[in-house]
């Protein structure tokens, strides 16, 4: 078996593990991460992508809230380029206690957010699509948060400082000598072959799947997963974040986030993360709560829904995921298990994903004996040292003054041919799936149905696929969308998909295109 | 409403029909089409900063719109943009000069032979064409130098049961007056009392010429003054195809006035030939028309399909025993309201009129007919044939010419 040898392991690819890795590598050490899927293809590329002022959490949870105060203006200056300064709202409906308001005031006054009540008239005139009954406002500073570039910008950087990044690697066992771990067996996702890793520690960084992991060492850590859904509609129905102002609760925040506004979610305990189903009942409970802030909303276009899954780590026994704190938290397992050479780094949110890695590596460092100061609160991003945040119009802007003078593959979402094949020359793709989430290809309204027969053609002959290998890239990403739009096709969104059937069926025959 | 236009953009299947129908975009480069402008480019709009300038090259004429089997408004769309984009760089001279056809009027009635000299010297378009860019050789009218309502303010219009309001819009006030007398001479020959009350400009020009805020206090000012009529159950009717569409539609699509005066004039509006070939239908029209030995060739300016009422001038050029007209399948004339004067987009314009250009060419007709006068004017300049209103022709054949 092929054997790697490294300083620090870091298992999971999500904004956790690419950030641990990153200050890991930034601060000396020689760093490997493994990842099962595609970078960002576990909690973080699912969830709703917000960052979080911590208005949240102003009332309920005022130890999360604060890490959001601190943690949002970091972000802002080091990973602005994977930011829209959106701004955010917190709104009371007619459906919400007006009483309320006073209470996250006060909550956040107390944890330090910087809150503004604004008067109705004018939030009105900034949102006209919003319920014209609503009766107060409080702005903060909420904004969006790109987790496919905030991976893939800390991966790079892990990179530049030395960090190798593995994505398609599969952790099936951990080597436990002596009770130290002392590396990992690990799977080739795409080549199918086995390879050993020896690491002096394994930082587990496996969100959702956490627990499963630590098992491996033969210790027991209970992470709940938290099922939420989401729903993305066609364009920005609103161009603010926005909160309902009460009690946090199922399907009470929009959050504009490039070309869409995505509604969610939900928070559903279930036994494993892999298995997230999303239900017409919660969907139709999204597009109501929708419909409350802006009327109008059930009529709207509703692209696809998917589901993601919280790590929440549960010290005891508790049965309403709701109720645990959203802050995360570092084991050191040789304190708590007796097993050396392993923390495990879980809960938390993507807001705070900075912090959990400064604390995960600070961890590190003391079980390592050595004292190296964390920077990444110091040092941009790439593509963010100019601290300029993303602008929703950047795509179109960068066609002017002739578009079209560049040959255009997804017209949704502006990606030009270039764009792709730079995408795709970025780290060989295992599918058409990983070129979407580097690009957002196939990510507008008609989910692939004019964009994708083309990207194949492009993959095909960039990677010189055999016509096996681009008629499967096909189907798998054909079926892999098939999940997302199904559960939500109605109105305009199920006459789309009937055109692109007839594109895929009719007219590519799909379905009896040669294995 | 605005939204409501903005929300059509969710209709959008991506089937590139109306893409294949621009005729500006087919024209030049520097227009991408109606569905990268429309249903695209919106998605990245609103952030309160244009992302685009190429919009401005869209030319307004709805046919897209038209088009479009999912129904979403595309060019009101683009329309909004270009408003945006412009409430954003201000509005230059030009545009705010040419968007304002009744302050030219006034301006320019009085001094007429001057004024329609200088349009048509040499010398001092060019000078024109590089202080203000409105493009040197680009069709302008002429001053009629005594207006529509002068006339109408002397004329007294015979009692009758049935009362029309006429809507007789800018260009028939300060170029044209003779086709506002005609109008009210054929709306009389038919039994109407005709009213004709004071009014100042839609707000179309401004409109397309992006200064929305104007345009909604000209369109507001003139339905306040339509809207007591429309009350009373009175039609509105005008010969200005798209300044009668302004006041039916666009003031509440693309303008989002909500306003009860824009509301009740909106219901009220009727296209002349329209309102024709309904009382036609109904049995009311005159049809006491004389033989006419003419070849019309006609063309339907692309404001007159957005009303979304066929061709009633075809229909009503059926009922003129031996006129023979001939229907022309070119799109759209290239003029576009105030587009084809601008420097930097009157060779766009020529390019896509010369299809109906070559057409009325072959046509070998007497006159062509066309119920808009800013294409009239560009149909002289590009095909070099004289063009009519329809009503015109009407006038004629009920044997009521001068
Ligand atoms: C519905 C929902 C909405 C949310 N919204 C927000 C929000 O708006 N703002 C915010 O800040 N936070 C939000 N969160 C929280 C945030 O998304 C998560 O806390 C964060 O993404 C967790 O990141 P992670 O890296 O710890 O986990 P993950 O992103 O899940 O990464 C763990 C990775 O480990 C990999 N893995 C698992 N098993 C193995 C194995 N055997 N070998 C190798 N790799 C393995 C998985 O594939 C996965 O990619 C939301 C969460 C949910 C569920
Ligand atoms: S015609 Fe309508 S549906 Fe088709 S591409 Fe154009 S805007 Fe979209
Ligand atoms: S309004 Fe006319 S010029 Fe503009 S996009 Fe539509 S068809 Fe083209
Ligand atoms: S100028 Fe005439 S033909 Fe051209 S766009 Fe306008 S109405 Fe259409």
């Amino acid at each position: 078996m092929p054997t790697l040898e490294t300083e620090v392991l870091v298992v999971g690819g999500g904004s956790t593990g690419a950030g641990v890795a990153r200050d890991a590598a930034m601060r000396g050490f020689a760093t490997i991460l493994v990842e099962r899927g595609d970078l960002a293809t576990g909690t973080t590329g699912r969830f709703h992508g917000l960052l979080h002022s911590g208005g949240r959490y102003a009332v309920k949870d005022p130890v999360a809230a604060r890490e959001c105060v601190v943690e949002n203006p970091i972000l802002r200056r080091t990973a602005a380029d994977c930011i829209e300064d959106t701004g955010g709202l917190f709104v009371s409906t007619r459906w919400d206690d007006p009483g309320f308001g006073d209470d996250f005031l006060r909550g956040c006054q107390a944890t330090g957010i910087p809150v503004e009540e604004v008067p109705v008239a004018e939030v009105l005139r900034r949102e006209p699509r919003l319920d014209q009954g609503i009766t107060r406002a409080f702005a903060v500073p909420d904004a969006n948060l790109d987790p496919w570039k905030l991976v893939s910008a800390c991966t790079r950087s892990a990179t530049e400082y030395g960090a190798r990044i593995l994505p398609y690697h599969r952790v099936l066992g951990l080597e436990v000598s002596d009770d130290k771990v002392v590396g990992a067996r690990v799977h080739n996702e795409v080549a199918g072959d086995e390879l050993e890793i020896r690491a002096e520690l394994v930082i587990n960084a496996a969100g959702a799947w956490a627990g499963q992991i630590a098992n491996l060492a033969g210790c027991v850590v209970t992470v709940l997963p938290g099922k939420g859904i989401m729903i993305a509609m066609n364009h920005r129905l609103v161009n603010t974040v926005i909160n309902r102002c009460k009690p946090p609760s199922d399907g009470d925040i929009i959050v504009p986030i490039r070309t869409v506004s995505v509604i969610g979610t939900t928070d559903v305990r279930v036994a494993d993360p892999d298995e997230l189903e999303v239900t017409p009942g919660e969907i139709d409970e999204m597009l109501d709560e929708g419909e409350k802030l802006v009327p109008g909303f059930r009529e709207a276009r509703a692209l696809r829904v998917w589901a993601g899954a919280r790590p929440l780590y549960t010290p005891d026994d508790v049965t309403d995921t709701r109720d645990v704190s959203r802050t995360h938290t570092v084991l050191d397992h040789a304190k708590r298990d007796g097993v050396e050479g392993f923390i495990t780094i879980t809960g938390g949110k993507t807001t705070t994903f900075r912090l959990m890695a400064e604390h995960a590596v600070d961890t590190a460092c003391e079980k390592l004996g050595v004292n190296r100061r964390c920077r990444t609160h110091e040092e941009p991003l790439p593509g963010s040292e100019e601290e300029r945040f993303y602008w929703l119009g950047a795509r179109v802007r960068a066609q002017e003054p002739v578009p079209n003078s560049e040959e255009i593959i997804c017209e949704c979402e502006l990606i030009t041919r270039r764009q792709l094949t730079e995408a795709i020359a970025r780290g060989r793709p295992a599918g058409l799936d990983d070129v979407r989430r580097r690009v957002r290809l196939a990510m507008g309204p008609c989910q692939g149905g004019f964009c994708i027969y083309r990207a194949t053609g492009i993959l095909h002959e960039f990677e010189h696929l055999d016509h096996q290998a681009a008629n499967s890239a096909l189907l798998d990403f054909l079926q892999e969308r098939w999940k997302g739009v199904q559960p939500i096709l109605h109105g305009d969104q199920l006459r789309q998909a009937r055109l692109d059937d007839w594109i895929f069926q009719g007219l590519l025959a799909v379905e009896h295109l040669p294995e | 409403m605005t939204e409501f236009v903005r929300d059509s953009l969710d209709h959008c299947v991506k089937c590139t029909i109306c893409e294949s129908f621009c005729p500006y975009s087919q024209a030049t480069p520097l227009f991408p089409g109606p569905k990268y402008v429309g249903p695209q480019a919106e998605r990245f709009r609103r952030t309160g900063v244009s992302p685009d300038i190429s919009v401005d090259y869209c030319s307004g004429c709805g046919i897209c719109t038209q088009v479009c089997p999912q129904g979403v408004k595309i060019a009101e769309i683009n329309s909004q943009a270009r408003a945006q984009l412009w409430e954003e760089r201000g509005i230059p001279l030009r545009n705010q000069l040419i968007a304002r056809p009744s302050v030219l009027g006034r301006l320019g009635t009085p001094v007429a032979p001057l004024a329609n000299w200088t349009l048509r010297n040499r010398v001092l378009r060019r000078i024109g064409e590089r202080a203000l860019g409105i493009h040197r050789d680009a069709a302008l009218p002429r001053f009629a130098g005594r207006t529509f309502q002068r006339w109408a303010r002397k004329h007294v219009s015979p009692a009758a049961e049935r009362t029309v309001v006429y809507f007789h819009a800018c260009g028939t006030n300060y170029y044209e007056p003779s086709v506002g007398q005609m109008t009210v001479e054929v709306l009389e020959h038919n039994g109407f009392h005709v009213v004709v009350p004071p009014q100042d400009c839609c707000g179309l020009p401004l409109q397309s010429n992006g200064n929305f805020p104007a345009a909604r206090a000209y369109v507001r000012r003139l339905a306040a003054n339509l809207a007591p009529y429309a009350r009373e159950g009175c039609a509105i009717v005008s010969n200005s195809t798209s300044c009668g569409l302004m006041l039916k539609r666009e003031a509440r699509e693309i303008l989002d006035v909500e306003d009860e005066d824009v509301a009740v004039v909106s219901e009220a509006m009727y296209d002349l030939c329209e309102f024709l070939f309904l009382l036609h239908e109904r049995g009311e029209l005159r049809t006491d028309f004389a033989p006419l030995e003419l070849t019309v060739p006609y063309h339907a300016p692309c404001q007159q399909q957005g009303h979304g009422i066929g061709k009633p001038a075809l229909d009503l050029f059926a009922l003129v025993p031996g006129l023979q007209a001939i229907e022309l399948d070119a799109d759209c004339c290239g003029i576009a309201g105030t587009y084809g004067l601008k420097k930097e987009k009157y060779e766009i314009s020529m390019t896509v009129g010369e299809r109906l250009f070559s057409q009325l060419r072959e046509s070998n007709g007497d006159v062509a007919a066309c119920d808009s006068e800013t294409c009239r004017w560009q149909i002289e300049h590009g095909a070099g044939i004289h063009a009519v209103h329809p009503i015109e022709v009407l006038h004629r054949a009920y044997g009521l010419g001068h």
